[in-house]
């Protein structure tokens, strides 16, 4: 009788939590065996720090990570962490990557604005004084904030890579307005401006061009800098922004899986000892 | 509660409490000495884990809102915080959204297991309607919860419910002002709704011990719905039935931790990591999983007024259902037809929450095309969830109201311990033969 209950609330979620996600005109991301999917999964520290170099010389122009500071780089499970330091505002290269960029601060004697490195308490700061600013930069186009992004898509990394990836020549028949670039994976509606044969082609138009050319990112591990790599690591690096504590969750969770099935028998040997005379 | 006790205090100091304030007397009547059916199986543990959901969501709750932030500029980025920097804030807001999921997967399992077995009929309507009730605060706890972090479902998911209350005539408009605080879902709205949410859940406590009291006068109905006739039908609370709802929490709870440590936001949906922003609306609003057969309900009717009463109408339905059902059996089991309807209502349900997630138009089978009915294709969503919508209300509307009069029941057990004891006495061979007696 559970497991049949069960079997109804699992094919009832499967019915209906799938469907909720569903709609809108967008390819279907293709799938990267990540490091960090499945129960036991982990982020490849070499790929996250190639990632965040992807990010700091290509992405950082245009998109805001609000929610990172430098130390997040040195904490338990980030890119740079590192055993001996388990305060991560000790690391070295943390501290060395805070003390590239500038931020502004108030000078305590005067009061007067001014600039001065960052320390690793500080966020990252945004390439944008203010989202006038970013749009007025990106024709008219706002560039999302990183923070969070790899979690607020369909797809998550998938969705990243695919994205980064995606770009190519349009389809014939697709006049691709000024200032837009046609991309399978992203989500919009083309049909408007689709003079083909058929129905429209799936996808939708983005603001920003292609970014990603091989060896546009030197790696520090002598790995070959192609368009797929770069992308992949750079929507790594975002899935561990965007979850920061995946890795302290899935090891968590492995724990107290085995916990509650070692608790779940015992409760089940009780049940039918406590029972094993009554007729029912 | 219901007036005999077996409880006998055994040192001083409970002698003393027991003829001052005999919370112990009440422990031990309801919790451990509390004669419960002998026969009730799996579908019946779902009362407990929903206290158990609801102590879950109290204690994680509580501790969320030291932590987070009701205000428009700084909700998303505090709830960030909690899963960045707070110490098993991850874990605490994981449990707490995925947790409001469960709770809602067991009032389902809860309420499908009454509607089967008749546990809404006297003498226990009462029980029922309260049970109802608490279904509707969780709705509106779990609503008011979604908008808190104030991503891009929160704030369109909060527009489009609150201004439902503007398809009413005349006193709509006020309503919906008065609501939002405002003129639009704005500060104001999130204040409030974070206050309610704070509020609602000990109002669903409060019910929740009503609910439990009217349990303890009435006794629990079983899967036969046949009256507790003697001392051998019953075994007390403690420990059988503290052991097995035991066992089926432990299980409830490994698929609870499936969501929350590997998969937990495989229940939510992504536009809600996007911070809200008044001025781009998502391509497809859609409320959590939970609302979606009555989402669906909503879109079925082309008039938005109709369709605000419809949806609370198959809510409202639920009051008064113990007076719909004509029937003097209770359970399902013995009204063979009855249950063959309660099943396709179980499908249309899940139907309707299918429908729900997706757009009006959208085809039910892809690619055929076949008539245009009125307003839409005939192989479209909106017209799936119109028949299940009729479907939903004929089940409480016309099939109980009928079939209870004119069904001939299946010979019911004289008593619990009957089909228990004597295997062939539950199954007389008589049984199909002489369907006009009624039990």
């Amino acid at each position: 009788m559970l497991r049949k209950g069960l079997a109804i609330a699992a094919l009832g979620l499967a019915l209906v939590g799938g469907p909720a996600l569903a709609a809108g005109s967008q390819k279907e991301p293709r799938t990267v065996a990540w490091s960090f999917s499945g129960p036991f999964g982990k982020f490849d520290r070499a790929q996250l720090q190639r990632g965040f170099k992807v990010y700091r010389e290509v992405c950082a122009a245009c998109h805001s990570m609000n929610l990172m500071s430098f130390r997040n780089l040195g904490q338990k499970g980030g890119p740079f962490y590192d055993p001996k330091y388990p305060n991560p505002n000790d690391n070295p290269y943390v501290k060395t990557i805070a003390k590239e960029y500038e931020v502004s601060d108030i000078d305590p004697e005067t009061g007067d604005v001014v600039k001065r490195p960052a320390t690793p308490a500080d966020r990252f700061p945004n390439p944008y004084p203010n989202e006038a600013a970013a749009r007025a930069g990106n024709g008219g186009a706002l560039p999302p904030d990183f923070s969070t992004l790899s979690k607020a898509r369909k797809g998550g990394a998938d969705y990243v890579y695919s994205l980064m990836t995606g770009y190519g020549t349009p389809p014939a028949g697709l006049e691709v307005p000024s200032g837009q670039y046609y991309n399978p994976y992203m989500l919009g509606d083309v049909s408007a401006f689709w003079k083909g044969e058929g129905y429209a082609p799936k996808g939708g138009f983005i603001a920003m061009p292609p970014q990603l050319t091989p060896d546009k990112v030197t790696f520090d591990d002598d790995t070959k800098s192609t368009i797929s790599q770069q992308a992949k690591d750079v929507a790594a690096f975002m899935a561990w922004a965007s979850e920061p504590k995946l890795e302290e969750r899935k090891a968590f969770g492995v724990g107290a899986m085995i916990y509650l099935t070692i608790l779940a028998g015992l409760l089940y040997v009780s049940y039918r000892r406590i029972w094993r005379n009554v007729a029912h | 509660m219901s007036g005999h006790s077996n409880y006998v205090p055994k040192t001083g100091f409970e002698r003393w409490l027991d003829a001052r304030l005999p919370v112990a007397r009440l422990a031990y009547d309801s919790l451990i000495d509390f004669p419960t059916p002998k026969n009730l199986n799996y579908w019946y543990t779902f009362g407990g884990i929903l206290a158990l959901c609801l102590g879950i969501q109290l204690a994680t709750g509580i501790v969320l809102a030291m932590h987070y932030v009701p205000h428009v500029d700084y909700a998303f980025a505090s709830i960030e915080r909690i899963m960045r920097d707070v110490n098993y804030g991850w874990l605490i807001r994981y449990m707490h959204s995925n947790g409001a999921s469960m709770f809602f997967i067991a009032v389902y399992a809860h309420m499908f297991r009454g509607l089967y077995y008749g546990s809404y009929k006297a003498p226990r309507e009462l029980l029922w309607i309260l049970g109802c009730v608490i279904y509707l605060l969780m709705m509106a706890t779990a609503f008011m919860g979604y908008v808190l972090p104030w991503g891009q479902m929160s704030f369109h998911g909060a527009v489009v419910i609150t201004n439902l209350f503007g398809a009413l005539p005349i006193i709509g408009e006020s309503i919906t002002t008065w609501l939002w605080g405002g003129f639009a879902v704005d500060n104001a709205t999130l204040n409030r709704f974070f206050s309610l949410h704070y509020l609602m859940p000990f109002m669903i406590a409060g019910v929740v011990i009503l609910h439990v009291w009217a349990l303890h006068v009435t006794g629990n109905n079983n899967p036969t719905g046949v009256h507790v006739q003697s001392k051998a039908d019953t075994v007390p609370f403690h420990p059988y039935y503290t052991v097995k709802d035991g066992f089926a929490i432990a299980v409830f709870m490994l698929m609870f931790a499936a969501f929350v440590f590997f998969s937990p936001n495989a229940l939510g949906h992504p536009d809600n990591y996007i911070p809200a922003n008044p001025l781009v609306t998502p391509a497809h609003i859609v409320p959590e999983w939970y609302f979606l057969p009555f989402y669906a309900i909503l879109r079925a009717v082309p008039d938005k007024l109709m369709g605000v009463l419809l949806m609370f109408g198959a809510i409202a339905v639920l009051f008064i259902l113990p007076w719909l059902d004509t029937s003097r059996v209770r359970s399902l089991r013995y009204r063979p037809t009855t249950r063959m309807y309660f099943f396709i209502f179980v499908v249309a349900c899940f139907v309707l929450g299918f429908c729900g997630g997706k757009l009006p138009d959208e085809h039910v089978i892809p690619g055929l095309k076949t008539f245009q009915l009125i307003d839409a294709d005939l192989n479209s969503m909106v017209w799936l969830s119109r028949f299940a919508t009729a479907y939903y209300f004929a089940y409480f509307l016309i099939v109980l109201p009928v079939m209870g009069l004119s069904e001939a029941p299946l010979d019911q057990p004289k008593s619990i311990s009957e089909p228990v004891l004597s295997p062939s006495a539950a199954l007389p061979a008589g049984a199909a033969a002489s369907p006009e007696k009624r039990g």
